[in-house]
């Protein structure tokens, strides 16, 4: 589904990605893990083609098509989702209406008839039940006032109700109590299906424990250094980074 | 339906071309081929007599009228405002224009004339039924038609042309005129006592609820003139009333002169809504062309317990210079502004308001919402006053400006002077950008760039937006929609 090869990525004229490599196939979870200035957010940004990154070499495919030539609106309409790990506030935007006119945006974009207020209120109720959220955040303004773990909330709901084929989650756990990161994982695992596949990008293994990947891959250094399943974020946990470098020190002598 | 004041151009196709040259539609922009009888253009002593004579007028309303000319003279334009303006030639300008073909009746009048409404939306005939909205047009310097007349006579409301009301209700235009706006008030208010040409007259009797929204609607078509419409609004005791205007005019490279006066008078416990969604031609973006707009609006809460609002989206113009305002005279009135004003390309606003609280617990409110683009140069400026007597006085004032783009400018100038210890004033004020972060947002989510700054224009506006009939803030939004097209990107 998503094939990135050798990315090379410069934000700000410094090299941020520098030859990232990774296969996403559907169906499949995948956890970035790495150090803080590793680069796991700007992978989250490019994919969902956020200005201000300049790709430098390397490609992105998606479904067979170059991602990277399309607009971030058409991205969304062709299934991409970027859970965003600082949700932004839109005063006086109410949540319904923004989510309404994202999804029909969407909708139309795909040659599928735009849902009218009844049958996308049924849509929305339905999902609000089974992420146990309640109806108040849908009638406030985007993010606006929301606490933390809200916000949060909010994205997954967005991700629940607008059913991306890739859905790229960036630090969705950071900040979260217990709780929080619960319903998190819930409305993830919730939707894991052998047509959608997931890229968890996360500085804990925390979260892990709820979202079991199917693959882990290190982040260091804007490079994947370390490719393994589960139990390789429990070794990093245990061992923190710096066991990773000193076997790539190993390794490399 | 009396609303649509912002057609898209697919209505109209002869402008497409005009409006695709310019990057900007305004849909309102095309010129209406009838023949009109205009004065010279110049102004003196003998103009201001010949538009005295044309309407008939009797002799003490052309005293009064050249009493303000003579004080006009006097008068220095104003300077303090925050705006670029080439000095404007007074004498260049024709002050009166009116079709050749006068209908005594909305029947006879010209076709051309109601197709021109009918472009734009305003409803003068049976449309104006389903529409449920009284409207009183105004061409160039005279009112063209007035509909739903004798409906509003059987609930005692006079609504008609002030022109119409100088000839059949003197008593009460003699009463009212001039006591809101004196002659001598301003330099565009002096010039307009004495030039104008037309406006509305409403007349509110005690204890009646107007059983409908009244609205007028301004046009400018003819070149070189200048529109000056005198406005007179009265809620008598327990009246109320809800009033809305909207204004167009067509494309043109030269600037025309838009000077207008509007006074409304409540008493006690009468209650006036008056509404404005201004949309004159505001000029190509080099800043060619368009309307200068100084207008004086002033409410008077003359009576206890009276409340007068005002709503205002201003989208077009050139120049705006406006600031309606209320005197809060009487005990326990309430007066509130808002107001929404967007400045794209080369177009420059003034505009606020003046609250001055005069009565015991007087109350005020101004909201404040200011959009840049472009090159836009958005001004608040307000004054909040607080006379000796005036116990218990409390004013709430928030000003929020938007900027987007570098290239604009949003500026706020708040007045407060207050006299009594007591009074509560309060003043927040934010700016604010569009920020990337915020259309990256919605983009991610499958919103294309310019429906992410609509919505996130529409939201910063809602406030004011809620104040507007329901109609009527479908149009707004549209309208802020147009109008700030290629203002991003």
């Amino acid at each position: 589904m998503l094939k990135i090869d050798n990315l090379h990525v410069r934000v700000a004229g410094k090299e941020i990605l520098k030859g990232l490599t990774l296969d996403v196939a559907a169906g499949e979870v995948h956890a970035i893990m790495g150090p803080n200035g590793a680069g796991k957010s700007t992978l989250g940004n490019v994919l969902a083609g956020r200005e201000g990154y300049e790709i430098t070499q390397g490609s992105i495919s998606y479904n067979g098509r170059d991602l990277l030539e399309l607009e971030p609106e058409q991205r969304a309409a062709e299934g991409v989702f970027l859970a965003f790990q600082y949700p932004v506030e839109i005063p006086g935007v109410n949540n319904t209406y923004f989510l309404k006119a994202a999804m029909n945006a969407q909708r139309k974009h795909r040659g599928e008839t735009e849902l009218d207020s009844m049958q996308f209120l049924k849509l929305v109720r339905e999902k609000l039940r089974v992420l146990h959220i309640s109806d108040d955040l849908m009638n406030r303004a985007v993010n606006a006032g929301f606490s933390g773990g809200e916000k949060k909330r909010n994205e997954i709901f967005q991700m629940a109700l607008l059913e991306p084929k890739l859905a790229v989650l960036d630090e969705t756990d950071s900040g979260l109590d217990i709780d929080a990161m619960k319903m998190v994982a819930d409305g993830v695992n919730a939707m894991r299906s052998p047509e959608r596949a997931f890229v968890v990008i996360t500085h804990y293994q925390r979260l892990l424990d709820y979202i079991v990947p199917d693959f882990v891959h290190v982040l260091v250094d804007g490079r994947i250094v370390e490719s393994g399943d589960k139990s390789l974020a429990l070794k990093l946990e245990e061992h923190g980074y710096a066991w990773i470098a000193e076997r790539r020190l190993a390794g490399a002598a | 339906m009396t609303s649509e004041l912002a057609r898209p151009a697919t209505q109209m196709p002869a402008t497409d071309v005009v409006a695709d040259a310019i990057g900007r539609r305004y849909s309102a922009g095309f010129v209406t081929d009838i023949e009109s009888e205009s004065l010279p253009p110049g102004l003196d002593e003998s103009v201001v007599r010949a538009i005295s004579a044309r309407k008939n007028e009797p002799e003490w309303m052309t005293q009064w009228r050249l009493a303000a000319y003579r004080h006009w003279l006097t008068m220095t334009p104003p300077h303090w405002a925050k705006l670029e303006i080439a000095p404007i030639d007074f004498q260049a300008i024709s002050y009166f224009s009116r079709p050749k073909n006068r209908p005594k009746s909305l029947d006879e009048v010209d076709p051309k004339l109601l197709e021109t409404y009918e472009k734009l939306g305003v409803p003068l005939h049976e449309r104006a039924r389903l529409a449920g909205v009284a409207v009183d047009a105004v061409f160039d310097s005279v009112s063209v038609g007035t509909t739903f007349r004798k409906e509003l006579a059987e609930a005692g409301v006079i609504f008609c042309s002030m022109s119409e009301a100088v000839r059949e209700h003197p008593e009460l235009v003699r009463k009212y005129l001039g006591t809101v706006v004196p002659t001598g008030d301003n330099y565009f208010a002096a010039l307009n006592s004495a030039v104008f040409s037309d406006g509305s007259f409403v007349f509110v009797p005690k204890g009646v609820r107007c059983p409908m929204e009244l609205s007028t609607y301004f046009r400018i078509n003819a070149r070189d003139t200048g529109q000056f419409e005198r406005t007179l609004l009265i809620a008598e005791e327990g009246a109320s009333v809800s009033y809305l205007e909207g204004c167009t005019a067509p494309m043109r490279d030269e600037n025309q002169l838009h000077a207008a006066v509007v006074e409304l008078v409540a008493l006690d416990d009468a209650s006036i809504k008056y509404s404005t969604v201004q949309n004159w031609y505001p000029g190509d973006e080099n800043g060619v062309g368009g309307i200068f707009n100084f207008v004086t609006k002033r409410g008077d809460c003359r009576g206890a317990r009276s409340r007068i609002s005002w709503t205002q989206v201003e989208t077009g113009s050139a120049i705006t210079w406006k600031y309606p305002s209320c005197v809060l005279r009487g005990d326990d009135s309430t007066g509130e502004f808002n107001s929404v004003a967007l400045t794209h390309h080369r177009q420059q606003a003034d505009t606020g308001t003046k609250m001055i609280h005069i009565g015991r617990n007087t109350k005020s409110k101004i909201i404040s919402k200011g959009i840049s683009a472009g090159r836009g140069q958005n001004t608040y400026r307000g004054l909040v006053k607080i006379e000796k007597g005036a116990d218990g006085a409390r004013n709430y004032t928030q000003c929020d400006s938007l900027l987007i783009g570098k290239k604009c400018g949003a500026h706020t100038f708040p007045y407060i002077e207050v006299k009594h210890p007591g009074a509560i004033v309060e003043h927040e004020a934010t700016t604010s950008k569009i920020s990337d972060d915020q259309l990256f947002y919605c983009r991610a989510r499958g919103i294309a760039q310019e429906d992410a700054v609509s919505m996130i224009v529409d939201g910063f506006c809602k406030q004011v937006f809620r104040e507007l009939p329901m109609e009527f803030a479908v149009e707004a939004k549209k309208l802020l929609e147009v109008s700030l097209e290629g203002a991003i990107g």
